[in-house]
């Protein structure tokens, strides 16, 4: 799960990190006042879940109460596109007013922390290339990264980030403010089970403060259960409907862009594999639909309403192989949501497993226009002619 | 032959609630010597058949159990993995999914320095198929005993070329399904050197995912150490990057992990790579011939 920046610096001064003042606004009346409380000039920055913000026009200052206002109304409802939204867009709902901060004299640099899944332990990462894109950095130059591994029992110690804020050239007369620092974003991290909690930019002001300037956090998904807090922090407005309707009934739908075949599988890696043989087979997968390993009859009914809803979709591939699950029960599953659904695109179906036999046979007597193929190039192959070839 | 799971094996359930004890039943069914089931306060009941013990401990010590496989729910299967350990059983198969990655972290750095071998977790399991051994969710139906080694981060993958193999006459010495999680217990390259080292396994078939350098550092043991014929597939050839492909490991992200990556380091070491999830058997085929 991914929240807002504003949600984020929230979070982190919780656990002690200093974060820039602000306050989330959703009008511009709303805005303007934030502002006036922390006094001008303010920083009027877009809430998407995407990067790249600045750039793409998200991220403007404001010097006075009419400037925020013309600003904030500017900003709310627009469609910011950036290098990580694609071409589509984001429309932005919310807005973080921020105190402006004199960059003049400053330095900006990198934080992140991480599962490092080499060593199966966190690792701390710092640069003092922050600013710009990380992986850019990565690229060029390896060195200019420090890592600190981070050993599960202990957690992160302060000797790790005094080695840290020296490698990254803050001054020792710091110390005592980088090293809290540090500490208490490890904290952070543990503390609400984050996949990722980057600070980009890490700013030192030329006073010598230290302040996390930007923020994201994405969260454990398999944690969230022990975090009910945080499933507030939601914001439904920036995840594709299908992809939120999926996850209410255990369904993992991933919709992708410019194909026209819409895929129903059981299992992430199969799953996988159904749209690398799609491709092959000269089509392309509008969607990624992988139902789970022992799916129910009343999961395929709403697999099957989902991928139709999805209305790039021409033709519809269901490859199951029945370990568990039995064809039989699939079998059930499809033809009633083919006829309470009313189908109108054609559906190729193949399954191999369990009760296969019994499965096709029910398919055959249904009376509906099902194809079928018993190997997965076959069926690829169907399925994309009846989708009228490539999207 | 095989490894990891044969005739030796005397299973122990962890967590035999309606899920654990059906599989528990399933592996009784396929031959499996399921010796008895872990539930924490059920101590000295039974449960079809199987006698219930309060602690890995005391199963060990009534059932002379070394494999145990953990059905234990998310929240508390961590925990069942480093009981495991503590009780000396020297291979633990994690079947459960959806394990927090921080709890992981915790199980990964117990098992340091300890004797004991994690399998997964998020994980079908493990069969040995000329052994009558089964250890997990797999249909054991669609396997056959043979001589071909299978490694692989997904389930239902697995199941498809284990099926190809099977209807090709070629049977499977060991399929191993290691979980598609980012932190795992044993990883590709660790199942590559149990094959490599068994006289009982003539051809491997390693099936890996985007996410993660994990197959490129099989392909260079490979290179190094293996001299038996290896095909490998990769799934997630079309895959976005920065989306989570299902599996919590599978995802590209800054540009490394992609599946092209993958297959050229695979190549490289001399495994002969399929495009197609369709070709693995037939391409076993063609190499055990040659």
């Amino acid at each position: 799960m991914k929240i807002h920046e504003y949600q984020g610096k929230t979070v982190l001064a919780r656990y002690g990190v200093p974060v820039p003042r602000g306050g989330v606004a959703y009008t511009a009346d709303e805005a303007v006042e934030v502002a006036k409380g922390l006094g001008f000039p303010v920083v009027v920055k877009a809430q998407i879940h995407a990067g790249g913000r600045g750039k793409g026009g998200g991220v403007k200052l404001a010097g006075g109460a009419d400037e925020c206002e013309s600003i904030a109304k500017a900003m709310l409802g627009m469609t910011l596109r950036t290098h990580q939204t694609g071409p589509e867009g984001r429309v932005v709902r919310r807005l973080l007013v921020e105190q402006g901060m004199d960059l003049q004299g400053s330095k900006e640099m990198y934080l992140a922390i991480l599962v490092d899944r080499a060593t199966g332990r966190p690792v701390f990462m710092a640069s003092a290339q922050g600013g710009m894109d990380i992986e850019e950095v990565a690229a060029k130059d390896p060195s200019a990264i420090l890592k600190e591994s981070v050993h599960p029992a202990v957690g992160f110690q302060p000797f790790q980030a005094r080695k840290l804020a020296f490698g990254l050239g803050l001054p020792g007369s710091l110390l005592g403010r980088s090293v809290p620092f540090m500490l208490s974003l490890y904290q952070a991290f543990e503390g609400v089970d984050a996949s990722l909690l980057e600070i980009n930019p890490f700013l030192m002001t030329k006073d010598g403060e230290l302040l996390a300037l930007d923020a994201k956090i994405n969260f454990d998904d398999n944690a969230l259960y022990r975090r009910p807090e945080l499933k507030e922090l939601r914001d439904f407005d920036e995840e594709d409907p299908l992809e939120v309707d999926a996850s209410k009934h255990s369904l993992n739908y991933i919709k992708l862009e410019g194909g026209n075949v819409g895929c129903m599988v059981n299992g992430a890696g199969l799953a996988m594999a159904t749209m690398d043989i799609i491709k092959l087979a000269g089509g392309s997968p509008a969607n990624f639909l992988d139902v789970g390993g022992g799916a129910s009859a009343e999961q395929i009914r709403n697999a099957f309403r989902i991928l139709l809803a999805d209305r790039d979709v021409k033709a519809v591939l269901i490859n199951i192989f029945g370990g568990i699950l039995r064809c039989d029960v699939l079998a059930e599953g499809v033809i009633a949501a083919v006829k309470e659904l009313n189908v109108k695109v054609p559906v190729v179906v193949r399954m191999k497993g369990n009760n296969e036999d019994v499965g096709k046979q029910m398919l055959g007597d249904s009376g509906l226009n099902f194809a079928t193929a018993d190997e997965m190039t076959e069926a690829a192959g169907k399925v994309v002619a009846a989708a009228g070839g490539a999207a | 032959m095989s490894v990891l799971v044969s005739k030796e094996t005397r299973l122990l359930v962890q967590g035999m609630g309606k899920h654990g004890t059906f599989h528990a039943r399933g592996c009784r069914d396929y031959g499996t010597k399921v010796v008895g089931g872990v539930t924490p306060g059920k101590g000295g009941t039974t449960v079809e058949g199987f006698p219930l013990f309060n602690s890995v401990a005391e199963g060990v010590a009534e059932t002379g159990a070394n494999v145990s496989v953990v059905f234990v729910p998310p929240p508390g299967a961590a925990d069942a993995i480093m009981e495991a350990a503590d009780a000396g059983i020297p291979l633990v198969v994690c079947i459960t999914e959806g394990i927090p990655t921080l709890d992981m972290v915790k199980a990964a750095a117990y098992l340091e320095g300890r004797k004991t071998r994690l399998i997964g977790p998020n994980c079908p399991g493990i069969i040995s198929p000329g052994e009558g051994c089964k250890v997990g969710i797999m249909p054991g139906h669609i396997h056959m005993g043979g001589k071909v080694g299978v490694v692989s981060r997904s389930g239902t993958l697995t199941y498809e070329a284990v099926a190809q193999l099977t209807a090709l006459g070629i049977g499977q010495s060991t399929c191993i399904g290691i979980g598609g999680d980012p932190i795992i217990g044993t990883n590709h390259t660790d199942a590559l050197r149990l094959f490599n080292d068994d006289p009982g396994t003539e051809a491997i078939v390693m099936i890996g995912e985007i996410g993660g350098d994990a197959e490129e550092k099989a392909a260079a043991f490979v290179k190094a150490h293996v001299r038996k014929p290896v095909v490998g597939f990769i799934a997630g050839q079309t895959a976005p990057p920065g989306r989570r492909m299902g599996h919590a490991g599978a995802i590209i992200s800054g540009g490394k992990g992609t599946a092209a990556e993958k297959m050229a380091a695979m190549e490289e070491a001399g495994i002969r790579v399929v495009q197609s999830p369709a070709d693995i058997g037939a391409a076993v085929q063609e190499r055990l011939k040659g």
